[in-house]
């Protein structure tokens, strides 16, 4: 077959590559700019090769906040994938209800995060707050402020009650889709409930479950709002995290090359893990 | 397995019917012989898939009661009853392989592991799949899977019934021709009783032993599918079955003659003076093109093979011939005549009888 050739068609990918280039690769190449050079102001720079990097990659200080990131996103998946799909489970499927239940479910999605992080930050105080002042009157020893453990056990919550409503009108559409045929076969066959759930509900909802995967990892890693709002790192490091001590790092000590070094190491973590999630998971889907 | 019938069974969705219109299944009485195939055949939103999941037991009845042989199974739920059924659309599980999702009724049942591999081998070889046991039964063709959901209803050997909602939906013609000779095959030789929903005459008359029509929510003929041919109880059904269906001419009856549009032509039997909308039915292979008869306008005419399709108008109705291959058509012609013999009556659309059959 005969292909007409015509560069003039470049141009119709012309506005495609400025536009990316604009919001993407122009500042990334920025980024990656400052993490070669230093700087002693002036707007004087120096070539520093890998330096940053080494001394990134080095850094006790960063390692922990990794450590804890990693931590906290494991601990958020644990809880909100489960409880997101026991939720859709249990969603009245139709009528009045549904929708109701459906509204009341995006409503703390629809909620800034700084406002969530607020909201927790009064919540969970000793004195005013309702959380917070309760659990002091049942003598329990609460203080998010002082105690490492109370602080991510906050943090922890908030998170869940913000983003579970996510997981869960993820699954809910996916197990929306599946047509009833599915539950008479299932009870032709009887099937118990677990039965039902692995062999019909999980697979229809593989593909949903996938993006809920990615998206709360994604977000649980790069979390910065709501625990710079609540705790700002504290008590001591113990919830300082990988964003709050980049952003501590870049804007707090304005130390450009390192926080660029960061940044792009921080950047290849999420694009691994978020790979790695992809291929396991789609890789048991397609397995025949 | 056993016999089922359905004793003054009605169903509605509304909460409190009224109107005969509320009612997607009018009062009922059948009886279905043990082992027999059985259609249900009608358009859609018939009341024929009201009527299979009242079987199945997905749907309780608004009135009425279902039993398995001497059984009252209308309280049972789909699981008690021991039914299988097939959906319109494959229904598979897609993560285990062809071999697991046979072995699943069983393994839910509590089998032992060496009866139910036995009982797997036996199935797939009765569908034919015996070299894709192993295979995950999600990348498998349409038909493939269908015939994993057939198998799965054949692998326990003591159900009551094989439900089938229209089954061949999806699938390629080729493959349908194929599926409905394995089925009619596998009821043969294993002789479980089968209940067949479809709309599509050609599957019904040529599955089932008895044909249950139905139109509106109302059993209008059960019967063999001879017998629907012949002497259709309903102009429903006489026009349904058959292509093209039966003609259809008003009429008024006096005795042995019928009058149609200022034309008198004879019957084959006395008919009482009929109150009503009265009309006259006759198959399209029981006319042919004459010289004198019922005045017949030609529109068109169609060969579809073995035989050839004239239709035309007979007093302003649609009025359709069948002329076999080998039997010449006149040049032109202007009357049509009728076999008396095979011409039905039908009163406000049902089938009446003549008085006396002429000797």
């Amino acid at each position: 077959m005969d292909k007409p050739v015509n560069n003039r068609a470049w141009f119709l990918v012309l506005p495609v590559l400025v536009l990316v280039a604009f919001s993407a690769v122009i500042p990334l190449m920025t980024v990656v700019n400052y993490s070669v050079q230093d700087t002693f102001g002036n707007n004087q720079f120096f070539w520093n090769g890998l330096g940053w990097f080494q001394e990134v990659l080095e850094s006790d200080r960063i390692h922990a906040a990794l450590g804890r990131q990693l931590l906290f996103s494991a601990i958020i998946l644990a809880i909100e994938i489960p409880l997101g799909i026991f939720i859709a489970l249990n969603m009245p499927k139709r009528g009045f209800w549904a929708s109701l239940v459906l509204v009341l479910m995006a409503l703390p999605l629809l909620i800034p995060w700084n406002v969530v992080g607020t909201i927790w930050q009064v919540f969970g105080r000793v004195d005013i707050g309702l959380l917070g002042h309760t659990l002091a009157a049942l003598g329990i020893d609460y203080n998010y402020v002082n105690d490492p453990v109370d602080a991510w056990a906050t943090i922890i919550v908030m998170d869940v009650w913000h983003w579970t409503s996510l997981v869960a009108l993820l699954c809910y559409a996916g197990l929306q889709s599946i047509p009833d045929a599915y539950y008479q076969a299932a009870r032709i066959d009887q099937a118990s409930r677990w039965g039902v759930f692995r062999y019909i509900e999980l697979p229809k909802m593989s593909g949903v479950l996938l993006i809920a995967v990615l998206l709360r990892f994604m977000d649980s890693f790069m979390i910065y709002t709501e625990p710079f709002v609540v705790t700002g790192g504290g008590p001591g490091n113990a919830t300082t995290f990988l964003s709050i001590d980049l952003v501590k790092m870049a804007i707090g000590q304005f130390d450009l090359g390192p926080a660029a070094a960061f940044s792009l190491i921080y950047f290849l973590v999420i694009l691994l893990i978020s790979w790695v999630f992809y291929t396991v998971m789609t890789a048991q889907r397609d397995r025949t | 397995m056993a016999q089922i019938t359905f004793d003054n069974l009605a169903h509605s969705y509304l909460p409190a019917p009224k109107a005969d219109a509320d009612w997607a299944l009018k009062p009922m009485s059948l009886t279905w012989r043990d082992g027999g195939a059985y259609a249900l055949l009608g358009s859609s939103g018939c009341g024929k898939t009201t009527l299979l999941n009242i079987i199945s037991g997905l749907l309780h009845p608004s009135r009425g009661r279902v039993l398995f042989g001497d059984r009252n199974v209308t309280d049972l739920s789909t699981a008690e009853r021991n039914i299988a059924q097939v959906f319109q659309f494959p229904v598979v599980y897609d993560t285990m392989s062809v071999r697991e999702n046979l072995a699943f009724p069983l393994k839910n049942r509590g089998m032992p592991a060496d009866q139910i591999a036995a009982r797997v081998d036996a199935v797939a070889r009765m569908i034919g799949m015996t070299d894709t046991l192993d295979r995950r039964a999600r990348g498998l063709t349409a038909d493939a899977k269908q015939k994993i959901s057939l198998g799965r209803g054949m692998v326990r050997q003591d159900v009551n019934a094989i439900l089938f909602d229209e089954p061949l939906t999806v699938i390629d013609p080729q493959m349908k021709w194929e599926l409905r000779t394995q089925l009619k095959a596998l009821h043969r030789e294993f002789g479980h009783t089968m209940i067949y929903v479809t709309h599509d005459q050609t599957e019904a008359l040529t599955f089932a032993d008895e044909v249950v029509v139905m139109s509106e929510g109302r059993v209008v003929q059960a019967g063999t599918p001879q017998s629907l041919f012949d002497a259709p109880a309903h102009t429903f059904v006489g026009y349904f079955i058959g292509s093209p269906g039966m003609n259809l001419l008003d009429a008024e009856i006096q005795g042995t003659t019928a009058r149609i549009a200022g034309t008198t032509i004879p019957l084959a039997a006395p008919y009482a003076p009929p109150k009503g909308r009265v009309q006259i039915g006759i198959r399209p292979d029981a006319v042919r093109p004459a010289s004198e008869g019922l005045p017949f306008r030609l529109i068109r005419t169609e060969d579809v093979g073995h035989h050839r399709i004239l239709r035309g108008e007979v007093a302003g109705a649609p009025f359709n011939l069948v002329v076999p291959e080998d039997q010449p058509i006149p040049a032109a012609f202007d009357r049509v005549a009728l076999d008396p013999a095979r011409i039905g009556v039908f009163v406000d659309d049902w089938r009446i009888e003549p008085l006396e059959r002429a000797a």
